[in-house]
């Protein structure tokens, strides 16, 4: 038998959650230590994944199948292709880097990571699922930790609130695909969860196009589609620096992975008759998120809302169901993912030493933290869609796709570029290179060499995709293609 | 009549909880007050002694009946057997250092005999017998209820249940009176093949269906017989609402759905649109009622209401696959709720108050027991990887299989009310303060060990879930 690589993958936080558990809980310090271990381990495995994965051959790779409920044909059954693995990766990458930045939190840090771990199987555990059931059972593991990371370790001024609204907003939304994933089960009368079979189940028109809202909005409220994106924001703000990365990083991605693999995939002609209108759903997304983010007088708000802006591309992309849009979508959820981890890490950072997040207020930190002004910068970089740089290997192919299903809508999503630019170039301006208030000068401490770690690591990510695209384009592509193979488009 | 031995081995199981209650009854003159305490390990090892006892007595697949058709040896009556035996021994554990309840006298002989009863509901085939198994188990609990006789709520809580209990249970027999003066047999089989004859107008039986509901619902907690619930959980010694809220719920539910099944066989489409109501309006207003609630003892009652609810979606399914998701649910059911209730007695013992507010900081002050917690309340509301995702998910599934895709999605949507409250009980666990954090929180080694055995059930229950659900399997087409 082959050496089960994404068991692996996909249990090593949970295990090592278990093993940090054991632990007393006043040895922090080996506590974290632990805790890297496994995000260290988790990245490796991740990236020796993405690596081994044999574009030439395509389809779903280093498939396990365990029969876990053969009655009614559930089974454990796990594979990697083009889509997905891009996606383990940046799981592993925002895992890793987010324990080093939370390598500071000092209350019940034992607690923390064994949620964070919980959590971060629960998200590799969809991503590599083709089981219908395991994906939903995954999933709803990745939602209920975030309700007590965010209530134990938030923002204390909203953190209740945003962390009950959150867990419910996304509760809802897994529960009521859970009653289309049953639907379609039962209606497909092949007694199997498996996805891959499940695509050739030859859904009657009518019983796609009843059921593919209720799947497709069901997971995309994690993905933050208008209107159901209000959770988000809030969420983020009050959440723990790494929480807010793995969140804005990775969870959505979670969301709006699922709504492709389940809705799109599995009810291709619900799509097709429901995507006209949701596309401009996905317009109000990108242009009134960034619109929503340029106002915004709170540092961490403003990188909110723009994830908001950012997801709604991810499902445009998906919406205009043709492979160069679904290309850019693919590419999209990695770069944002990275770009976003990394925005949120600088967010925390500034915020720990300023012990405020107004933009108004802050100012000058260019001066005392050069590394963290360059991440942000490129990270910014990224989020406009710069040559170069991840996010125009992955907005690119998106406007592009769009023009050919949509034109207007890409003349209007194309807006939101330029309110990017000026949100994030307001940010930089003020935030790094303004003057520093007084009562700053001299209090402002240096960043620890692990923050260094982190901030240089996603840097160097989004850099590497942008000047080397055959990195991550062909292997998405032939996810695509699998894709364009179900939905029958060209 | 002749005796032969295997009919001794079915009932097996009660004859040896007589043999315990012998035993334990013995014990009480012999020891002396000091060490009654540890005649709860007595119990509490006898009840597993039992359940090991039981394996060479499995029975085959299908089912047969015997003493005279009194009794039915089948696998659902095995599986709920199983599960009031189960309940009964953690619930010793639970008790045995609850304030002075393991000192009472009579408290373990109470629990044995109410066992008992339960164990000869789940098995009962005959109307006498039912109604006698009913009584014996409901008066036992009306003494353990009101054990506490020191205590206003206590007492208070004993007389309610006694009240509605009798009160309940008369018009379910007169149901029972009605069933056997218009069939003209006790046997419940002998009912169903006379009403399938087509003597008896569908008006008198669907009044006595009414009538015998009273009682089940009663017994199961069900809307709109569930008002005592509350009351009675939060007056009665905690191990006692324990037990009450699982096992005494169990026994009422397989009653419910032997009687149903069989008896009213050929009117199932009046009695599902009932169940129906009755599961909707459980679920509805228990969970309603729940979020509004300061003592956790009262909110884990109106939650109980609530899952009696989504139980009984899978009754309302009536088939194969609805009937092995509702034992299914009640299976896990039982784990999860006595967790839940150990962890309130066992932390109630020491702070001394069930109120909501003396949770805060509870995580700081018993990272273990908070984590118990945890899982407990998570799986309640139906969380992965714990029981009652998979509990949750199968009942729903039943639903959509039968085409009621709407009784699933108003079951979903109690489902997020439901992950409310037991959130904020989390919520007060972790993130409170308190200013008892520091102190010390001693728990004792049995409801470590019952703790454990719950804990790790839960998660095995909801991880490796193919061996349960094949029993629920056998368990439902046994049924019939």
């Amino acid at each position: 038998m082959e050496f089960p690589i994404l068991s692996f993958v996909v249990f090593t936080p949970i295990v090592a959650g278990l093993i940090i558990f054991l632990i007393p809980g006043d040895r922090k310090n080996e506590i974290r230590v632990a805790a890297l271990a496994a995000g260290s381990l988790a990245l490796l495995l991740s990236i020796w994944v993405y690596f081994s994965y044999d574009i030439e051959a395509g389809g779903y790779q280093f498939v396990e199948q365990y029969s876990w409920l053969p009655q009614l044909g559930i089974s454990y059954n796990v594979g990697i292709d083009g889509m997905n693995a891009p996606l383990v990766l940046l799981t592993g990458i925002v895992m890793f880097t987010g324990v080093l930045i939370s390598w500071g939190i000092d209350d019940r840090p034992r607690e923390f990571f064994v949620f964070l771990f919980i959590l971060a199987t629960g998200v590799f555990g969809v991503f590599v699922a083709l089981d219908l059931f395991m994906l939903i059972f995954f999933y709803e593991i990745a939602v209920f930790p975030m309700y007590l990371l965010i209530a134990i370790w938030g923002w204390k001024v909203t953190r209740e609130y945003a962390a009950m609204k959150l867990t419910l907003y996304l509760f809802i939304g897994s529960v009521i695909a859970l009653v289309g994933a049953l639907a379609m089960y039962f209606a497909s009368g092949l007694g199997t969860f498996n996805m891959v079979a499940l695509e050739d189940a030859g859904f009657s028109t009518t019983f796609q196009r009843f059921w593919f809202p209720f799947v497709f909005f069901g997971f995309a409220v994690l993905g933050g589609i208008f209107p159901f994106h209000n959770w988000s924001p809030d969420g983020h703000v009050a959440a723990p620096t790494a929480v807010s990365m793995f969140h804005a990083g990775v969870l959505m991605k979670l969301g709006a992975f699922a709504a492709l693999r389940v809705g799109i995939m599995l009810l291709p002609e619900g799509a097709s008759f429901h995507m006209p209108w949701i596309i401009l759903l996905t317009l109000v997304n990108v242009v009134y998120g960034a619109f929503i983010a340029s106002v915004q007088s709170d540092f961490k708000y403003v990188i909110g809302f723009s994830s908001v802006s950012h997801m709604g591309l991810v499902i445009m992309g998906f919406a205009t169901l043709n492979s160069t849009g679904m290309l850019g979508a693919g590419i999209q959820m990695f770069s944002h993912g990275i770009m976003t981890a990394l925005f949120f890490a600088v967010v925390g950072i500034v915020y720990d030493r300023a012990h405020t997040r107004e933009i108004n207020q802050l100012g000058g930190f260019r001066k005392v933290m050069p590394l963290v002004t360059l991440a942000f910068i490129i990270g910014g970089l990224v989020s406009m869609g710069m040559p170069g740089f991840s996010g125009f290997i992955a907005e690119f192919p998106i406007f592009m796709g769009l023009w050919e299903s949509h034109p207007w809508i890409a003349v209007v999503a194309a807006v939101s570029i330029v309110i990017t630019a000026a949100y994030i170039i307001r940010i930089i301006g003020q935030v790094f290179f303004g003057k520093m208030p007084e009562n700053f000068v001299g209090h402002i401490t240096q960043i620890n060499s692990l923050d260094k770690i982190a901030l240089i690591f996603l840097t160097v990510v989004l850099v590497l995709v942008g000047v080397y695209p055959p990195i991550m384009v062909p292997l998405v592509n032939s996810g695509v293609e699998n894709i364009m193979r179900i939905i029958g488009g060209a | 009549m002749y005796i032969d031995y295997s009919m001794l081995l079915a009932i097996l199981p009660q004859i040896s909880l007589m043999v315990l209650g012998g035993i334990v009854l013995i014990l009480e003159l012999v020891l002396s007050r000091d060490q009654y305490r540890n005649i709860g390990w007595v119990t509490a090892i006898g009840m597993g002694f039992i359940l090991l006892l039981t394996i060479p007595a499995l029975p085959e697949e299908g089912s047969e009946a015997i003493w005279g058709g009194m009794i039915r040896n089948d696998w659902i009556s095995y599986i709920f057997i199983v599960m009031v035996v189960f309940g009964a021994g953690i619930s010793a554990l639970f008790a045995m250092d609850f304030r002075s309840l393991g000192k009472r006298g009579g408290f373990f002989v109470l629990l044995i005999s109410a066992t008992l009863g339960m164990t000869f509901m789940a098995s009962a085939a005959d109307l006498v017998l039912l109604f006698v198994a009913i009584e014996t188990s409901a008066l036992s609990l009306y003494v353990l209820a009101s054990l506490f006789n020191d205590e206003d709520e206590s007492a208070e809580a004993g007389f309610k249940y006694f009240l509605f209990g009798a009160m309940t249970s008369t018009i379910m027999l007169y149901g029972f009176s009605l069933l056997y003066g218009f069939s003209g047999s006790t046997n419940i089989f002998g009912i169903a093949e006379s009403f399938r004859a087509g003597d008896v107008p569908v008006g008198v039986i669907i009044g006595s269906l009414l009538l015998v509901l009273v009682g089940f619902t009663f017994k199961i907690s069900g809307v709109p017989f569930h008002f005592w619930a509350p009351d009675v959980y939060q007056g009665a010694p905690t191990p006692v609402a324990g037990f009450l809220s699982t096992a005494s719920k169990a026994a009422g539910f397989i009653v419910l759905a032997r009687v149903m099944a069989v008896v009213f066989q050929d009117i199932s489409l009046y009695w599902g649109a009932i169940i129906a109501a009755i599961a909707v309006a459980s679920m509805t207003l228990g969970n309603l009622l729940a979020l509004a609630q300061k003592n956790i003892k009262r909110m884990l009652a109106y939650s109980s209401i609530a899952h009696a609810g989504y139980a009984l979606i899978g009754l309302v399914a009536i088939s194969m696959m609805g009937l092995s998701s509702m034992i299914l649910y009640l299976v896990i059911y039982l784990v999860t709720n006595l967790a839940a209730f150990g962890i309130v007695s066992a932390y109630g013992r020491i702070v001394g108050s069930d109120d909501m507010s003396a949770y805060y900081g509870m995580s700081r002050r018993s990272p273990w027991l908070a984590f118990a917690l945890l899982i407990a309340l998570l799986s309640l509301a139906g969380m992965p990887p714990l029981g009652g995702f998979i509990a949750k998910v199968f009942v729903f599934a039943a639903a959509v299989d039968a085409n009621m895709v709407w009784l699933a999605v108003i079951g979903v949507l109690n489902a997020i009310i439901g992950l409310y409250y037991y959130l904020t009980v989390l919520k007060y666990v972790y993130l409170y303060r308190s200013e008892d954090e520091d102190k010390p929180l001693p728990v004792t080694r049995p409801i470590k060990v019952a703790l454990a055995v719950l804990t790790v059930g839960i998660i095995l229950l909801g991880t490796l879930f193919a061996p349960w659900f094949d029993f629920a399997t056998t368990a439902a087409a046994s049924i019939f």
